[in-house]
């Protein structure tokens, strides 16, 4: 039988998952950063482990629409527990994010049952009550995890037994990025994946997926678990870097904080999450300084513009501005 | 052989009303069958309970045999039953050739599939294309299903219930809407898809019925009225008094 070529371009396809030359470009910015900027390696560090957190997000809000406002359950729950083992003796690095990444994924996967049975307003109250409870139970159990004045004594060992945490922070950013970078590339894969395709699915059209033969609840709890894991690990980062654990790590704040920097930089793009973080702090940093009231009104006129006029985000204003510029040469 | 599907007293209460009364139905394997009946005659709401999409009051459903009253519409559809949805349902951020891909995906049973991407699984992406060059869709497979015409999205309604692979497909008035030359064309396709998958059929143009079923029930306030060959059909005075009354009425 002859091989009939299919009539179907099937290029736009196959070509989706390439890396873009933008995309490189990206990745080197954290690099020229550290040379740029070298006084401000922890400001810096702590942009690279809320880019994870705000990734950790997507994941579940822009690739998946779950909306969560108690997100930062997984990266307290994550923070703890890499304290934790670190306080009582196993301070590798890698070992810590790896445990702190599975005990969030177990709180996240249990959590999911009682997440994903309801509409989005039980979604938002269930997700902020279980974080509510983590925190006042953080803040009872001051033996374990010294309460409000933070957990002491998280004694870290050198990453990969070679790179000793210094004074200046030049290995917390390098290992923070390191790691920001590996589970990025781990999420791009999946969202290209037909997992991930699964998922932009369920997104766009719940009602559908099962009369197409998706698990639909199960992909979610995927998901879901994935999310908290990738928040763990950032949480873990926080407390390996800054070798110390503050009550603040499961507080609302960062929950609403990290949710407006994924809709400030555009849901469900991978780098509208790292993008909206980078904005958000490199603002917060120098408006807050300025005037704290400023802040948090020029803050709320931005999101209040954003969610009206701009609902993907910074992503969404370049894509279409790309668009533009392509249509006209 | 059983056949292709069953109802066994199927009832479904919506509060105090009643929109499916004790249906006892039988599918046989390979049918043509079509399911008429005046608006909020219930069928849709048939449809609904047979793929699981809504849960039966009372009553039963079998799927080849058998009993999935308790199965998840998913697991029904891993078992070759497949619907069209009378008000499309789309992915519509998606390519064509994405969302076909994606059914097909879910079939072969890739859709745990996390780490090689879409465009690898080429056993899904062939026959996605395959599939979209069959139903003469092919030229828009790049596009986004949004920017589609709406008969085209109509096409795309039936070619995703097809890529799920059904041995039973149940096609809501698949041409609501669409302009009757293009209906025309839409028909065809239904046509010409294989004998050996069984097809229910909702549709409200009598000609069309009755060229393309082999069977047909009547279904009037969510109960069936009678079932029997389209030449019976054509002939039956309380039929014809139900699609009148409903001419009077509207
Ligand atoms: N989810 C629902 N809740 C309440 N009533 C419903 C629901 N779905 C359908 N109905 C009612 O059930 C009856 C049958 O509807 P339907 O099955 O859509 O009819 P058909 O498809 O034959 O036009 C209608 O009176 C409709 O209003
Ligand atoms: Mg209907």
């Amino acid at each position: 039988m002859a091989i009939i070529p299919s009539p179907v371009d099937l290029a736009p396809l196959r070509r989706a998952p390439a890396w873009r030359t933008a995309e490189y470009i990206c990745w080197l910015l954290p690099v020229a950063a550290y040379f740029l900027f070298p006084t401000s390696l922890s400001l810096l560090s702590q942009m690279a482990i809320t880019g994870l957190f705000a990734l950790s997000l997507d994941l579940i809000l822009g690739y998946a629409g779950i909306v969560s406002l108690g997100h930062v359950a997984f990266f307290g729950v994550g923070a703890y527990a890499a304290g934790l083992l670190a306080k009582y003796g196993y301070g590798d690095p890698l070992l810590g994010l790896a445990i702190a990444g599975t005990v969030a994924a177990a709180v996240g996967y249990l959590s999911s049952f009682l997440v994903l049975r309801g509409s989005d307003l039980t979604r938002l109250m269930v997700t902020l009550g279980v974080a509510m409870m983590l925190f006042e139970a953080a803040n009872k159990l001051t033996e374990f995890t010294g309460g409000v004045d933070g957990l002491q004594g998280v004694d870290m060992k050198p990453v990969l037994g070679l790179f000793r945490f210094d004074l200046y922070g030049k290995t917390a950013y390098w290992y923070s990025v390191a790691v920001l970078f590996v589970f990025f590339w781990l999420a791009r894969r999946i969202v290209h994946s037909p997992f991930g395709l699964s998922l932009r699915g369920i997104k766009q059209n719940v009602i559908r997926m099962p009369a197409i033969g998706a698990p639909v609840h199960a992909r979610l709890a995927a998901v879901y678990t994935l999310g908290a894991a990738y928040a763990g690990v950032a949480g873990a980062l926080l407390t390996q870097t800054t070798q110390f654990v503050s009550l603040d790590v499961l507080s609302f704040p960062r929950s609403a904080a990290v949710m407006l920097m994924l809709v400030l930089g555009g849901t469900g793009s991978l780098y509208g999450a790292l993008i909206g973080t980078l904005v958000f702090m490199t603002a917060h940093h120098f408006l807050s300084n300025l005037n704290p009231q400023y802040w948090q009104f020029w803050l709320g006129a931005v999101l209040v513009l954003v969610v009206l006029f701009a609902r993907d985000g910074i992503m969404g204003i370049a894509q279409t501005v790309i668009k533009r510029v392509r249509g006209k040469a | 052989m059983s056949a292709a599907l069953q109802t066994r007293n199927l009832c479904k209460k919506f509060g105090g009303f009643s929109a499916a009364r004790d249906v006892t139905l039988t599918i046989e394997q390979g049918a043509r069958h079509a399911l008429i009946g005046p608006n909020g005659a219930g069928k849709t709401t048939l449809v609904n309970l047979l793929t699981g999409f809504l849960e039966p009051t009372s009553g039963e459903v079998f799927l080849k045999g058998e009993n999935v009253t308790r199965l998840a519409q998913h697991q029904r559809v891993k078992r070759g039953l497949a619907r069209t949805f009378q008000i499309n349902s789309l992915f519509a951020d998606m390519t064509v050739l994405e969302s076909m891909t994606l059914a097909v995906c879910e079939r072969l049973g890739f859709g745990w599939h996390w780490w090689r991407p879409v465009g690898d699984h080429a056993a899904a992406v062939d026959e996605a294309a395959t599939l979209l060059a069959s139903l003469r869709l092919a030229d828009v497979a790049n596009e986004k299903t949004r920017n589609l015409a709406y008969g085209k999205q109509r096409l795309i309604e039936i070619a995703l219930a097809l890529a799920a692979g059904p041995q039973v497909l149940l096609l809501d008035e698949p041409a609501a809407g669409v302009p009757t030359s293009e209906s025309r064309e839409l028909f065809e396709t239904i046509a010409r898809l294989p004998r050996e998958v069984t097809i229910v059929l909702i549709e409200h143009d009598m000609d069309l019925v009755f060229r393309f079923a082999d069977r047909i029930s009547v279904l009037v306030n969510g109960a069936l009225l009678t079932e029997n060959t389209p030449q019976e059909i054509a002939r039956d005075k309380r039929v014809k008094e139900v699609y009148l009354g409903e001419a009077l009425d509207g």
